[in-house]
C-alpha cells in the first residue's frame, strides 16, 4: 500500500508527460531553434545545449568547494569548525532557491550589468555545494580507519594520504555524490530567472544571457499557443528523463561500490 | 581479580648494545582514562621483543606509543620520554610522519589497499613519500617481497588486485608493505591473530628471519608464540608493566606473581 502511494505519483508523472510529450519530441527537439509565434516546428536545442553548459559552469565552482568542504569535514578539521561548517552546509542545502537566485543577481548580475550564463552556473554551483559537501563526508566516512592507520604507518604526508588514497577509494562515492547534487539542480527554474534570464537563441558569449530548460518550459507553459505547450511537454519529458538517467547511473554505480567498501 | 600494587616496572639491562627504544615512564591517557601508567623499559636491538597481557592491559597502546600513532587519535595524550637511538621521538620540532617512516608497523587485521595492486601496494609508501626513480621503485619492492617471503608466490601476479591474495599471503604484503620503505624498527600489533594455524606459521618464520636486520616488538595473545619466537618478554596488566625480562623466564621462573598467574592461564 505505503509502496504503491510512494510510486503512484511517479507513475503518474510519468505516464502524463510521456502521454503529452512524447508527440512532440522528435530529433528537431534537440537541433533546431525555437521558431517564432506561428510557425510550426522548432526546437528546443538551445535549451538543452544551456542546461549542460550551466551545469558545466556550476560543477565548476560546487565541485571543487563542496569535495574540499566534505574532506575537511571527514579528513581534518577540529571539532568546533566541524561543527559549524557542517551547520552552515544544512542550513545552505535549505535555502530556498529563489534566495540563491537574489544574492546571484546582486552579487553578479548587477557589477557585471547583464544576466549572464556565469550567473546562471554561479546559482546553480552554490546550490550544489552543500549536497557535495554532505554525500562527499559520508563517502569518506565509510572508509574503514584501518587504512588511513595503514597509510599514517608508513609515514606518508596527510594530505597525499586524503589524495591518493582515502579519496580514490571513496571516489565512485563522490562522484555519486556530484551526479546526485547535478540531478537535483537541473531542473531548477527559480535560481536561473534573473541570473541566466533565458534565450530564444544560441549563446554566444557565456556574459551574454542563455537558455536553459526549465526556464524554457516555463515560459513556454505560461504562453497562449498550444504548439508551444506542446513543446513545453516534450522539454519537461526530456528534463526528467535526464534527472532519471542520472539517478540510475547513480544506482549503477552504487552497486558495484559496495562490495568494494565493505571489506 | 589479584590485587595490585604499583609494582616498580622492571627495567631491563640491555644485552651488551645500546637499546633500540629506551622507554621512560610512559603514561597514555585517553581524554580522562588513564590507560598506560609509568612504563619504563629498553628494547634491545635485532632481537624479537613479545609484549603479553589480557585484553585492554595496554599492550596496543603501547606499541602505538612507539610509533607516534596516538596523535591521530583526538583527546589522546602522551607523557614521558621514548628515544629511539638515543633520539627523543616525542621532543619539540620533532615530525611524526618522519618517525613513522623509521618505525614500521603492521597491524592486526591485514590492510592492504583494495584500489591498488600486488606491486603498488608493496610500492605506496615509497612513490607517497616522493620516490620518483622507477628502477629504484621497482628494484625495492622485489627486495620487500622476498623479504617478506611472498615474491615467489606473487611474482606472476605483481598487477593482480591485492585483495586476490589469501588472508596469510594479504599479511605478508602488508609486511612487505611497511619493509619497502626501509624502517629501522618493525611494530607488529597481534599479525597472525587472524591467520590459520599456517599461514601463522609462515609469519613467524618470517619473523624470525627479518631479527636478523630488524627490531622487532610484537604484541601477541598468543603466549607459545611468544614463547617461540621472542626473546624478551615483557607482561603488561591493567595499563603497567609488571614484569620484562628473557622470554624463559618469564615463562619458567617469573617474579610476579600476576605475570605466574597469567602464564599459566589462571587468568586472563
Amino acid at each position: 500500500m505505503c509502496a504503491g502511494v510512494v510510486i503512484a505519483p511517479l507513475a503518474l508523472v510519468l505516464f502524463y508527460l510521456i502521454k503529452a510529450g512524447a508527440s512532440s519530441l522528435d530529433p528537431h527537439f534537440f537541433t533546431q531553434l525555437p521558431k517564432p509565434v506561428g510557425e510550426a516546428g522548432g526546437g528546443m536545442a538551445n535549451a538543452v545545449v544551456g542546461s549542460l553548459t550551466l551545469l558545466g559552469l556550476g560543477g565548476l565552482v560546487g565541485i571543487p568547494i563542496g569535495v574540499l568542504g566534505g574532506v575537511y569535514l571527514s579528513e581534518f578539521g577540529t571539532r568546533r569548525m566541524k561543527w559549524a561548517v557542517r551547520f552552515a552546509a544544512d542550513i545552505l542545502s535549505g535555502t530556498p532557491s529563489i534566495v540563491w537566485g537574489i544574492v546571484v543577481y546582486a552579487l553578479v548580475v548587477l557589477p557585471m550589468a547583464g544576466y549572464s550564463a556565469y550567473a546562471g552556473g554561479l546559482a546553480l554551483g552554490f546550490m550544489m555545494i552543500p549536497i557535495i559537501i554532505r554525500t562527499t563526508e559520508e563517502m569518506l566516512a565509510l572508509v574503514p580507519n584501518s587504512y588511513r592507520e595503514a597509510a599514517f604507518a608508513l609515514g606518508i604526508p596527510h594530505w597525499r594520504i586524503v589524495l591518493n588514497i582515502t579519496l580514490k577509494m571513496a571516489g565512485r562515492g563522490v562522484i555519486t555524490g556530484i551526479l546526485l547534487a547535478a540531478a537535483r539542480v537541473a531542473g531548477e527554474t527559480a535560481p536561473l530567472l534573473f541570473t541566466a534570464f533565458g534565450n530564444s537563441f544560441w549563446c554566444r558569449r557565456l556574459s551574454e544571457p542563455i537558455a536553459a530548460l526549465p526556464l524554457q518550459i516555463y515560459v513556454y507553459a505560461i504562453s497562449p499557443y498550444d504548439d508551444w505547450h506542446r513543446q513545453a511537454w516534450a522539454g519537461a519529458l526530456v528534463l526528467i528523463m535526464f534527472a532519471l538517467a542520472l539517478n540510475i547511473g547513480v544506482r549503477v554505480m552504487t552497486r558495484g561500490n559496495a562490495p568494494r567498501l565493505a571489506r | 581479580m589479584p590485587e595490585l600494587k604499583a609494582a616498580p616496572a622492571v627495567a631491563l639491562r640491555a644485552a651488551g648494545s645500546d637499546p633500540t627504544f629506551d622507554v621512560r615512564d610512559l603514561n597514555v591517557w585517553f581524554g580522562a582514562n588513564h590507560v598506560l601508567r609509568g612504563v619504563s623499559l629498553k628494547i634491545p636491538p635485532k632481537a624479537v621483543t613479545a609484549i603479553i597481557g589480557p585484553s585492554g592491559c595496554g599492550k596496543s597502546t603501547f606499541l602505538r606509543a612507539l610509533n607516534r600513532m596516538h596523535d591521530l587519535v583526538p583527546g589522546a595524550r602522551v607523557e614521558g620520554r621514548i628515544t629511539l637511538f638515543g633520539e627523543d621521538l616525542y621532543a619539540r620540532g620533532v615530525d611524526a610522519t618522519l618517525v613513522r617512516r623509521r618505525v614500521g608497523m603492521v597491524f592486526q587485521k591485514s590492510n592492504p589497499f583494495p584500489t591498488m595492486t600486488v606491486a603498488e601496494n608493496v610500492t605506496v609508501g615509497l612513490r607517497l613519500n616522493g620516490v620518483r626513480q622507477k628502477s629504484a621503485i621497482q628494484e625495492r619492492m622485489e627486495q620487500a617481497l622476498r623479504m617478506a617471503a611472498l615474491w615467489d608466490e606473487v611474482k606472476d601476479r605483481l598487477n593482480a588486485n591485492a585483495l586476490s591474495l589469501s588472508g596469510g599471503q594479504q599479511q605478508r604484503l602488508c609486511i612487505a608493505r611497511a619493509l619497502a620503505i626501509e624502517p629501522e624498527v618493525l611494530l607488529m600489533d597481534e599479525p597472525a591473530s587472524a591467520l590459520d594455524p599456517l599461514a601463522t606459521a609462515k609469519i613467524e618464520e618470517l619473523i624470525l628471519q627479518l631479527k636478523q636486520d630488524y627490531t622487532i616488538i610484537i604484541v601477541t595473545h598468543n603466549m607459545q608464540q611468544a614463547a617461540r619466537i621472542s626473546m624478551h618478554t615483557a607482561f603488561f596488566y591493567l595499563g603497567e608493566l609488571i614484569e620484562y625480562d628473557q622470554t624463559n623466564r618469564i615463562f619458567t621462573h617469573p617474579k610476579q606473581k600476576q605475570t605466574e598467574d597469567y602464564v599459566t592461564g589462571r587468568f586472563g
